[in-house]
């Protein structure tokens, strides 16, 4: 690992200075910047520790119904709070089906958001990446591709976005507060990460010295809390990236859909939001042929990026599943194996 | 440049001269505090063996930067015993025979412990599986940890009500 | 002075003899509080931490190293190259014996794989080490590396595994097949797995002029003590290597890899100690792995569903510069009863490390596909898996015509059915599912597993206070030597465990030979058992001729030892304890040398194997493709069992392995560049703890008096074979998809 100036701001502002010189990194839990700069993947000069700014850790509930949570709060604890998981069962779900209890306890909310891609190739510090180098070429194209994008993918990155938790997220019109040099600002966090396309390099649109200071789930959200779920698969039971996810929540009346919400993970360099499959399903019966239709739609731009056709189909079924599971409620728990198709009780059919 | 920091580890009260900030807390304790019970066995948050508790949560110390701790409580397995009188944990581990080459098993250990402060799994053996799940044992001991945290646990709950008896 | 034995402060029942109980391990305070001490937790004064550099690429040479890049990196003392590498008093390439393999010891600038080390950096940190190391940034001379199983030329090896026969043929296959009332022929792929025990190779060298001192993990003391004096040129008594404890090995640390000597060419060139531990991503090349293999395996039956003919061929691959062939074929020699069998190999050479034993090597490769065919021949007759393997139960080993030591897999098969509630399993697939509307499938596999005996010495001594002594460089990479091998001396020795004290795991003491093979308790326990006879025969010569003693005229034969007494055989009223035989001998102590290897009329005589079966059950998403093991049951003769708890763990350990091999491990190399994409532990799938609810091993009693005087078959590999076919089998079961591409993975059953 190079040498690095290790910096501890005590307030968000000399922070966002200090994070503005070029070379900088935020360092939070580290969960995933420490992986990074062990394997050569990224070298910042100077680590800007944030773990000691005060008034970042909280989970709130604001004047107007929706929930801040601070950008310091750990995985783990709000997985685990229970006024959180309670409204909003499906985070909680797709949060303590991620990494381990270990990284869970460690990782931070801004940090889960900022997780870099597992592309093999990234990591490999010897082969070529876009996003590692800019320009230096893909060789994920032609490799080892099984697992890698089948939507928003370029020729110059067929990487995916590694995060379970942005998935629901993403699909609950998730705000995603920053404070930077010119001030503070809100940006959706659909619109958070990049695509790919000519600059695959970009993973975000934040700037030098952005910080992301909070989280913030709009009030309406939590009316999905009786019908919504995420779903996960994996090559492991446990402590396993998705191959793809799918998170899926519903408001129903009477076995009709009002309002719907669909996004998955494991399928492009950001968690996609599925809004054709939601307007497809808006003010329609739930039923298995209209949550088949709407996977139909979801996928329907999708394409395969390498050996891996397979997530397509995949990807729909998931959606199906999830689909159904939110139809037919959301356990008064989660599950002991979060977001599997292994947790008991779990119907299978439509 | 060099950091003076302040950490408690095993209850005792540690000064701690850091002279490179690149220094994790696993090789901080394994290479400078002569404290190697704690394993590296992937250094990356892969495995498991360098589970510690920091200030009461199991965590990976090997994607922990030890500059960015301060006053932090540290147990490691050095600091699980009493002495002589072996945790419960520890002692359900070797009757359930949850280890083989042991070198996972520190982790394991505090990991379990960890398990059971956070009170999520219960007795429900399936929640212990997945709650453990971020502790790799490639000789396959698994069976003997998910009996030995289950064991362990029922032996910690019956202790702690006959205190309050 | 060696290592001194681990203790437990708990006090061991005992009901009769230690053979047979279920002690705790005896290392297992040491191992819960941390406290023991693997070889890099040792830190001596002085100490340098030494990192290597590893070939980014497969073929080619290293044009540039930025060697001042790393020097100039503060904290670093020395970066050693091929240009400054001391000279070694033997070539790393020469290969005098297969049990030699060759090294990448900074030779040449040539790489002949990726993950080959080309470089050393010696600092005062591991932290400064490292970067120094990443500062190197080398420049290659890149050649397209070869790296696949079709790639070049195939040859047939001139053996495969240990010397066994690249080719055996019994009966005439061809002819068989055309005359067969039901055929198969089928290709199954495995792929490269690598050990990953979770202790990386590690070391911690210290030379004293030409003393050398060394903590590094080790299956094989003496084989490692002698490999390090011939590439040093002194003398094996030298060196001293301390291993009381493995963090797992699995075949990896059967050697001393070079990682590990470059640990001890860098100490020397410091002239300081110097600790070289392997980063988890560098586990994956320098030092060894399980081969891919393609095997095709043909099949015949007659109209009863009995087979007239297996043919097992098997293409595999080893490295360009050294040989080691995985020799999966040879599983069909022993389990099927066949009047026509043909097992072949051949191999391609491609730029890889050179392959290695890798647990259960060519047995767990060779079963997984037997297995499979087993059961695609099962279901091709029309008939269930166990009443097929009924009908084709071997009673005498099928390639050799010998009969067996001792095989109670008729046992296991009614005991692992029982156990499991075979009976009821629907003929057909996708027959079954569980309450929640998965698919459920039920496989069952043969395990098997040769038992092999080595050569090996350990030193008996009893004290005149009572106490004994037993000294044998063992090895425990977590089988339990600690504490079944001081069983069997406890036994040997007449005492309690109590009363012995157990020098084990450095290389001063008598060699153990190598821990591996499934067979170092019998070849450990044997010389024990021996050198604990020799002693106790000793010091009965002594009673025996001393007039004052109470056994007096006994005669050697007529004395029996137990307790820390001798008794006359026919008068146990005339007895005497050790303490006073040797006491009034004047004697402290009587020592005596015990030796062990196999009896080679016995192998002449006899197949020696243990057996199982194996039952699993697995669950299927049906859409979505996901598979979990979710009842993995095994019934095992392994002949005697030293102690059943540790044997339990064991077999509990190698189908796990079973269920990594079947749904999980494998090495992702880009085929391109010959590097390997997930070398990490977060993508090279192994089980966690949730992959495995419920696996049970149960052991069935068998009592072989062929194998050993103690009868101890082995029980440390054999739970992979059987498992991972079993689980194979399950899945097709469960789906009515048959993989033959080995691991079975979600998309595999997306797209079948």
């Amino acid at each position: 690992m190079k040498s690095f100036e290790y910096v501890r701001p005590t307030t968000v502002r000399e922070a966002v200075a200090a994070a503005s010189e070029p070379g900088s990194a935020y360092l939070a839990a580290g969960s995933n910047l420490l992986d990074l700069m062990k394997g050569g993947v990224v070298a910042p000069d100077r680590l800007v520790d944030i773990t000691h700014l005060t008034g970042l850790d909280r989970i709130e509930t604001l004047a107007n119904g929706s929930v801040r949570i601070g950008a310091l709060v750990r995985n783990a604890e709000l997985a685990h709070d229970a006024h959180f998981a309670s409204h909003f069962p499906a985070v909680a779900e797709a949060l303590l089906s991620g990494a381990t209890a270990q990284l869970r306890n460690a990782a931070t909310v801004g940090g889960n958001l900022l997780q870099r891609t597992r592309c093999g190739y990234f990591y490999d510090a010897a082969s070529a990446c876009n996003k590692r180098v800019a320009g230096a070429g893909c060789d994920a194209r032609g490799g080892d591709n099984r697992l890698h994008a089948v939507l928003g993918w370029s020729e110059n990155c067929i990487a995916t976005h590694p995060s379970d938790f942005c998935v629901p997220l993403v699909a609950f019109d998730t705000v995603v507060e920053v404070e930077g040099r010119a001030g503070k600002r809100d940006i959706p966090l659909d619109q958070l990460h990049c695509l790919p396309a000519d600059a695959p390099e970009r993973d975000t649109v934040l700037e030098r010295g952005d910080m992301i200071v909070a989280i913030r789930l709009p009030a309406a959200a939590d009316r999905f809390a009786p019908h919504s779920r995420y779903l996960k698969v994996r090559e492991r039971t446990s402590y396993a990236f998705a191959v793809v996810s799918a998170a899926a929540a519903l408001r129903l009346d009477a076995g009709r859909i009002l309002e719907a919400r669909v996004a998955l993970g494991g399928v492009a360099l950001k968690p996609w939001r599925a809004r054709e499959a939601e307007l497809l399903l808006a003010g329609n019966q739930a039923d298995a042929a209209l949550f088949h239709r709407a996977a139909t739609a979801a996928l329907v731009d999708a394409k395969p990026s390498g050996d891996n056709g397979f997530k397509i189909e995949l990807a729909r079924r998931i959606i199906v599943r999830a689909l159904s599971l939110a139809a037919s409620g959301t356990p008064a728990r989660v599950a002991a194996l979060p977001a599997s198709a292994f947790a008991s009780g779990v119907t299978h059919h439509v | 440049m060099s950091l003076t920091k302040t950490l408690v580890i095993n209850g005792l009260k540690r000064t701690i001269v850091l002279d490179d900030p690149r220094v994790t807390l696993l090789d901080l304790l394994r290479e400078r505090l002569d404290l190697p019970g704690t394993k590296k066995g992937c250094d990356r948050g892969q495995c498991g063996a360098c589970t510690v508790l920091v200030n009461g949560r199991r965590i990976n110390s090997c994607l922990t930067l030890a500059a960015s701790l301060d006053n932090a409580e540290i147990l490691t397995i050095e600091g699980v015993a009493q002495g002589e009188q072996l945790h419960p944990v520890q002692d359900a581990f070797i009757a359930c025979d949850g280890l083989q080459c042991g070198y996972c098993t520190p982790g394991q250990i505090m990991s379990a412990i960890g398990l059971i402060q956070e009170a999520q799994a219960g007795d429900d053996a399936e929640r212990v599986r997945e709650g453990m799940s971020g502790n790799l044992c490639r000789c396959g001991a698994y069976q003997g940890i998910t009996q030995a945290v289950l064991d362990a646990q029922k032996v910690m709950r019956a202790s702690k009500q006959q205190e309050v008896v | 002075m060696s290592e001194s034995p681990p203790t437990s402060p708990m006090p061991h029942i005992r009901h009769g003899s230690n053979i047979g109980q279920p002690l705790t391990r005896r290392d297992g305070i040491l191992k819960v509080t941390g406290a023991a001490r693997y070889a890099a937790d040792n830190h001596p004064n002085g100490l340098a931490y030494a990192v290597l550099a590893l070939s980014s690429i497969a073929r080619g040479r290293v044009a540039f190293l930025d060697v001042q890049a790393a020097k100039s990196h503060p904290g670093v003392v020395e970066v050693i190259t091929p240009a400054n590498r001391p000279a070694l008093a033997e070539d790393p390439d020469a290969k005098t014996n297969p049990f030699m393999f060759k090294l990448d010891l900074l030779q040449s600038d040539r790489v002949r794989y990726a993950n080959q080390p080309i470089a050393v950096v010696v600092a005062e940190t591991l932290e400064a080490a490292t970067e120094g190391a990443a500062l190197l940034a080398p420049k290659y001379e890149v050649e397209d590396p070869i790296v696949a199983l079709d790639a070049g030329e195939s040859f047939v090896p001139p053996s495969v595994g240990v010397g066994n026969p690249s080719e055996i043929y019994k009966g005439d296959v061809a002819k068989k097949l055309a005359a067969a009332a039901n055929r198969l022929d089928v290709t199954y792929e495995t792929p490269p797995q690598y050990h990953n025990p979770m202790e990386p190779h590690a070391i911690v060298a210290a030379w004293d002029g030409d003393m050398l001192s060394i903590d590094t993990p080790s299956q094989a003391l003496a084989m490692a003590q002698g490999r390090l004096a011939g590439l040093f040129g002194i003398s094996p008594d030298n060196i001293h290597i301390r291993s009381p404890f493995l963090g797992g090995g699995f075949g990896s640390k059967g050697f001393i890899s070079g990682p590990q000597v470059l640990g001890v060419i860098a100490a020397r060139m410091v002239g300081r100690p110097v600790k070289l531990v392997l980063r988890r991503e560098q586990m994956f090349g320098p030092v060894g792995h399980r081969a891919p293999t393609r095997q095709t395996i043909r099949m015949g039956t007659d109209a009863q569903g009995k087979l007239t003919a297996i043919a097992h061929h098997t293409r595999t691959q080893s490295s360009t510069f050294d040989d080691f062939f995985e020799p999966a074929s040879d599983a069909s020699h022993t389990l099927y009863a066949s009047p026509a069998i043909s097992t072949s190999h051949d191999a391609v050479r491609v730029d890889t490390g050179t392959p290695l034993f890798m647990r259960a090597p060519g047995e767990a490769t060779g079963s997984i596909a037997l297995e499979s065919a087993i059961d695609e021949m099962a279901n091709a007759c029309g008939m269930d898996p166990l009443t097929f393997r009924l009908a084709n139960y071997a009673d005498v080993e099928p390639i050799s015509g010998k009969p067996f030591s001792s095989k109670a897999l008729r046992e296991c098969y009614t005991r692992g059915a029982e156990r499991f509630g075979w009976a009821g399993r629907p003929l057909r697939t996708g027959q079954m599912r569980d309450r929640d509307g998965l698919l459920v499938g039920w496989g069952m596999g043969t395990a098997t597993f040769p038992a092999l005996m080595f050569q090996a010495n350990a030193k008996a001594t009893l004290r005149r206070d009572g106490q004994g002594m037993m000294e044998i460089g063992a090895h425990d990479m977590g089988q339990g030597a600690w504490t079944a091998l001081a069983q069997i001396a406890a036994d040997a020795l007449a005492l309690d465990m109590e009363a012995i004290a157990f020098r084990s795991g450095t290389s001063d003491l008598p060699d153990a030979g190598i821990a591996g093979g499934s067979a170092h308790t019998a070849t450990a326990g044997m010389a024990i058992h021996n050198a604990g006879a020799a002693v106790i025969a000793a010091l009965a010569d002594l009673a025996t001729s001393d007039a004052k003693s109470p056994l007096f005229g006994a005669g050697n034969g007529g004395v029996i030892a137990r307790g820390g007494c001798l008794y006359a055989r026919n008068d146990e009223s005339r007895n005497e304890s050790f303490a006073d035989i040797l006491s009034r001998a004047g004697r402290d102590e009587i020592s005596a040398q015990g030796q062990s290897a196999a009896d080679p009329s016995a192998q002449e005589t006899y197949a020696m194997h243990s057996h199982g079966a194996v039952f699993a059950e697995v669950k299927v998403d049906p859409d979505l493709g996901q598979i979990r093991t979710t009842r993995v049951v095994g019934a095992f003769a392994a002949g005697r069992i030293i102690n059943p708890r540790m044997v339990e763990s064991q077999l509990l350990g190698g189908m796990i392995w079973g269920v990594s091999f079947a749904l999980h491990e494998q090495a992702h190399m880009d085929r391109r560049s010959g590097r390997i994409i997930n070398a990490n532990l977060g993508e090279y799938y192994i089980p966690v703890n949730a992959d495995v609810p419920s696996v049970e091993a149960i052991t069935v009693e068998e009592v072989d008096s062929h194998v050993n005087a103690l009868g101890i078959k082995g029980v440390g590999e054999i739970g992979i074979t059987g498992t991972a076919g079993a689980i194979a089998n399950a899945v097709w079961h469960a789906t009515g998809i048959r993989v033959r591409k080995f691991p079975i993975t979600l998309d595999q059953l997306i797209t079948g």
